[in-house]
């Protein structure tokens, strides 16, 4: 592939994309403390220190396009523009939640955005970006599907088996691999014999190639060109987007697996800082616009934290619905 | 103003941990995101965080404590004014995760569990293992039923129904006595709704014996056939050539029944008779009518009979035995239409072939049911019987 | 937990032996697991573990915590999230000559090894004529009660337990979770051994002077009179909880703890309808087509003249497991459910 087109960088741009992130960021960082007061159950996965990877690629896409993700989606979720109330509704199980309160954490889905999950089995989601693409191709629509998976969903047979299909049928799929290099508590070395994920996507006969994930102009560019190409007929693309993941796999996790070293060396380097420090020495931010936009985000995470608070729990009488389709209702 | 540190959940099966550390101390600052503590879990050691900008005003629980999630770990003071309303914290002993202002959901009641389906009205409402007390008791499944009025009967109630069919001033009823009154309404009925009419045979029973005799001598004691099943499968084998003797009356029409169960008496000890089946028994072997029979008298003595034995019976054979009179005049089994009996084989003067000699002779009677049959095919079913029992190794 | 010793009893299942009989103590299941996996690793130098995140992460439920540093990367091995793959390595160690214990994290992600588990383990001693058989044992924990929503919280032994070929056992009790795995490993066909979530955390008195466990035989965890609770895994608690509430009300229940789901123990089975004549089958598999329904028609087979009642169960509702508590728990068997079946089931009259 060719070096990337470069967007321009604007002081609009710039505060747009550092609030986006912004968003996720206070959204995963409040999630944690309810979780803490057993507000939110289960698992939690949180994308601290990726949400470069979310923003830049949501804002290259368009609302005919289809989005696949993984369990760690909250923040795919936001920056593809699903509204923070109803989404800590679901982490909270409330029935005013996108699912209904019954998926929680791991099941965002919003059928109306396009995003489709959301899903806990890792790789589990590959098949079924194909599966929106192929629709696509066979309705004669231009929608690409943007399929999110991490470095873990690799190592499945799914992943293999599913670059092979999309590109035997040249499928309109936008293959997004989030390498945070860990898959839970294996690192990508222990579990990879050929660590370069773009490599592999190559090796299937599809266009690839890996990003700074930490830079979220790098990343915008990138699958801007990207969903361009796929959207023109040329074919899958699978982009590596190279990130970390500053907090554990999920919320229990005492991390034996790595040193606390190499996690504060990340964080330094981190998306929050990349694009803040940028800006700034160009002269396009300072310091005020930050806590503006901080504020502003928290605010707006408690704002959904209260409707969440307030919001009814789903019957029990209902506990059955839902395994069928319904009748639309009128 | 103050707020209250408490030990955060931080996994689903998450309940206890253990304070290691504290990485501040009373006075300290400590801002939000900061690590403030250390606790052991079962996954190892985890740093935990403290979500507000504050400085710390005490430590509430010292190192080396094993606390539940929720428990108070620290005081601190808040920095700054407009701090969040506090929320009542969820306790970890109720877990349901209701915030103050939500209403938590209304806990189920006990949910009705599936009906089961309705059974069908009409039919018996004993439970299986009350049905076989009620044999084993003597006692007819319809009395209990009209007794019951419609709920579901169970052992304990069949066994409590027993005690109370006694007359009012009477012990308790035995067994044997519940029996006989059983036998009574049966045998009641049986003349009351079955025009009988009785037929007589007697036949020389000699070929029988030697026959028997010779057969038996290989044979260890537990698998010698007896008498009495030679006559069974004679009364099978002629039941099954001769029509209107093996089958049932019911409805007002005589139903002929394709196989042939012989109902057999066994006399029960205490007193009583019951007449089980042996399935099929125009086409088994002698040998293996030999060791039902012997399995059927076991598990009558031993109260283990499964009901399916007892209703099969398409006609029955009764004996007087070894040392009753020469002639039984039996009274059918209904809904059955026709009953073999026996009396005792006896030494007597007999004319062969123009002279008189002493031979074993047995009387077999037929008692049927005149609807269905008459003195002519009775006559002829009994001949069948005699020819079959003249020439036992064919049987 | 009150809990009972399960007969040791000697034949085909005699297990290595793991060494001295323990002395009583208390420790949570987890730790049980553990122990156990300790022992085998130390009795036999075949015994091997793999699975993921089991070396330094130190296992998803804490299980394996420690192992790693005590014997070595060669004997504890993290794999790729490769389910098929390691699973079918693990046939292929087990068949060369290894005793391999994997670990599949949940039998949630077993599904991605479903083909190796039914057409290669269950099936290659059968398709050899017996040349060839598969001593391999795997361990998945299972089971919901978390709010691990629906693809995190299946209960699928009744559908492993329907494959021939395969053994599936599932310890409920501290005992069971110390001895069944060297049971198993001594077995020369692949078991499967399912630990549920929620028994991690509890802790039991592991009894004294026990060396061993058979993994044939279902075990009377409560005597009792009046209705007997069918029950395996994760739901035993449930049922001893159930039964000492009933009890004060003076309906005396008896729990009877499966152990093994497949084989099925028969004879202790309807040896514990017939004493009670009734009998409640509580299973965490969704109602339909469940082991529970399985076991009803063994108990029509074979013990249907001793019933005073039809078989009931209690099962999870048929919906993929919902994330909030209050449907989660509506959906589960819970004591509460257990309570009201019995009591429907002891009643008279039109049910």
């Amino acid at each position: 592939m060719s070096a990337a087109r470069t967007g321009a960088v604007t002081r609009e741009r710039g505060l747009r994309l550092l609030r986006e992130m912004l968003r996720i960021r206070c959204f995963e960082d409040r999630c944690v403390q309810l979780y803490g007061e057993l507000k939110i159950r289960g698992f939690l996965h949180l994308c601290n220190g990726e949400e470069a990877v979310a923003v830049g690629a949501m804002q290259a896409l368009e609302p005919a396009d289809a989005v696949v993700s993984t369990y760690r989606e909250h923040g795919h979720a936001i920056a593809r523009g699903l509204a923070l109330s109803p989404l800590m509704a679901e982490m909270y199980g409330k029935e005013s939640g996108t699912s209904r309160g019954r998926g929680g954490s791991m099941h965002i889905f919003d059928a109306s955005k396009r995003f489709y999950g959301g899903n806990a089995i890792v790789g589990g989601g590959l098949p079924l970006a194909l599966g929106f693409a192929l629709a696509q191709k066979l309705q004669r629509q231009s929608a690409v599907t943007a399929c999110l998976f991490g470095d873990g969903a690799v190592a499945e047979g799914e992943f293999h088996e599913s670059l092979n299909l999309a590109v035997l049928w040249r499928l309109p799929v936008l293959f997004l691999c989030e390498n945070n290099l860990y898959a839970m508590g294996t690192a990508i070395e222990r579990a990879e014999a050929q660590t370069d994920v773009s490599a592999k996507a190559r090796v299937y006969g599809m266009a690839a190639a890996s990003v700074d994930g930490m830079d979220v102009f790098a990343v915008e560019d990138a699958v801007r060109e990207a969903v361009a190409r796929v959207r023109d007929g040329a074919g899958p693309v699978l982009l590596e987007l190279r990130t970390y993941r500053f907090r554990g796999h999920s919320m229990f996790d005492a991390q034996l697996y790595r040193d606390k070293a190499e996690v504060e060396a990340w964080q330094k380097k981190g998306p929050l800082i990349t694009l803040t420090t940028r800006l700034k020495a160009l002269g396009l931010m300072n310091e005020e616009d930050y806590q503006r936009l901080e504020r502003e985000s928290g605010a707006e995470v408690e704002a959904a934290v209260e409707f969440a608070e307030r919001a009814d729990w789903e019957p029990v009488a209902q506990l059955e619905r839902f395994v069928y389709a319904e009748q639309a209702r009128g | 103003m103050q707020i209250e540190f408490r030990l955060p959940s931080l996994g689903a099966d998450m309940e206890t941990a253990t304070l290691t550390q504290w990485l501040k101390k009373p006075g300290d600052a400590v801002r939000r995101g900061e690590a403030i503590a250390v606790v052991e879990t079962e996954k190892g050691l985890i740093d935990i965080e403290c979500f507000d900008d504050a400085t710390v005003a005490a430590l509430v629980v010292a190192p080396g404590t094993k606390i539940a999630v929720g428990t108070v770990l620290a005081q601190l003071d808040a920095a700054g004014a407009a701090a969040k309303p506090a929320r009542e914290p969820v306790s970890v002993a109720a877990p349901a995760g209701a915030g103050v202002t939500a209403r938590p959901p209304a806990v189920p009641a006990a949910p009705a569990a599936p009906a089961s389906a309705a059974a069908a009205a009409r039919r018996s409402r004993l439970s299986p293992a009350a049905r076989r007390r009620a044999h084993e008791l003597g006692l007819a499944p319809e009395v209990l039923e009209q007794r019951a009025a419609g709920a579901i009967l169970h052992v304990e109630d069949v066994e409590r129904l027993a005690a109370v069919t006694a007359k009012a001033t009477a012990p308790p009823l035995d067994a044997r006595t519940a029996m006989r009154n059983v036998i009574g309404t049966a045998m009641a009925r049986a003349k009351r709704e079955i025009p009988h009419y009785y037929l007589g045979h007697t036949i020389d029973f000699g070929a029988a014996r030697t026959w028997l005799q010779r057969y038996n001598a290989a044979l260890p004691v537990q698998e010698r056939l007896i008498e009495g099943l030679l006559l069974a499968k004679a009364v099978a084998l002629a039941a099954a050539r001769t029509e209107g003797f093996n089958g049932y009356f019911r409805d007002g029409r005589f139903e002929r029944a394709s196989a042939v169960h012989v109902g057999t008496a066994i006399a029960l000890r205490g007193g009583g008779l019951v007449a089980p089946a042996l399935l099929d028994a125009d086409r088994k072997d002698l040998r293996t009518l030999m060791h039902e029979f012997s399995d059927l008298v076991g598990r009558v003595r031993a109260g283990h009979m499964r009901s399916s034995e007892f209703m099969a019976a398409t006609i029955t054979v009764t004996s007087l035995g070894e040392d009753g009179v020469e002639t039984l005049y039996p009274i059918i089994n209904p809904p059955q239409v026709a009953i073999v009996g026996t009396g005792r084989v006896t030494e007597r003067p007999w004319v062969q072939d123009g002279s008189v000699s002493v031979r074993p002779l047995l009387t077999v009677t037929l008692a049927a049911d005149h609807r269905v049959s008459d003195g002519r095919s009775g006559s002829r079913f009994l001949q069948a019987i005699a020819e079959l029992l003249a020439a036992p190794e064919k049987l | 937990m009150a809990e009972q010793t399960a007969a040791v009893s000697p034949g085909p299942s005699e297990h290595l032996n793991s060494g001295a009989a323990t002395a009583a103590a208390r420790m949570t299941y987890r730790e049980a697991a553990r122990e156990a996996l300790r022992s085998a690793l130390q009795a036999d130098p075949r015994v091997f573990l793999m699975g993921e995140d089991v070396g330094r992460y130190g296992g998803c439920y804490a299980v394996t915590k420690g192992l790693l540093q005590e014997f070595g990367p060669e004997r504890i091995r993290d794999t790729p999230l490769s389910e098929s793959a390691f699973v079918g390595a693990g046939i292929g160690a087990a068949i060369g000559g290894m005793r391999p214990i994997v670990e599949i994290m949940t039998v949630n992600f077993s599904l991605l090894a479903l083909d190796q588990i039914l057409n290669n383990a269950a099936t290659l001693c059968h398709m050899s004529g017996g040349q060839i058989n598969v001593p391999l044992v795997i361990r998945m924990a299972t089971g919901a009660g978390r709010q691990l929503a629906a693809q995190h919280s299946h209960s699928l032994e009744g559908w492993y337990a329907h494959i021939p070929g395969l053994r599936v056992l599932a310890p409920g009790t501290v005992d069971d979770a110390r001895f069944m795995l060297a049971a198993a490993l001594a077995c020369p066909d692949p078991v499967l051994l399912f630990e549920h979530i929620f028994l991690y955390n509890m802790e039991g008195e592991l009894s004294a002077g026990l060396a061993g466990v058979d993994i044939d035989h279902a075990a009377v965890r409560r005597p009792g009179r009046d209705v007997v609770l069918i029950t395996y895994g994760g739901s035993v608690h449930k049922c001893l909880a159930a039964a000492e509430q009933l009890g004060a009300e003076g309906i005396d229940a008896a729990v009877l703890d499966l152990r093994t789901l497949r084989p099925l123990d028969d004879a202790t089975i309807m040896d514990a309808v017939r004493r009670t004549r009734r009998a409640v089958i509580v299973d965490e598999g969704w109602r339909s087509g469940s082991l529970a329904a399985e076991i009803t028609t063994r108990i029509v087979e074979q013990a249907f003249y001793d019933l005073d009642a039809p078989v009931a169960r209690v099962c999870t509702a048929e919906v993929p497991l919902p994330y909030p508590k209050h449907l989660e728990d509506a959906a589960l068997p819970s004591p509460a459910r257990i309570i009201a079946t019995i009591r429907q089931l002891l009643a008279k009259g039109e049910a």
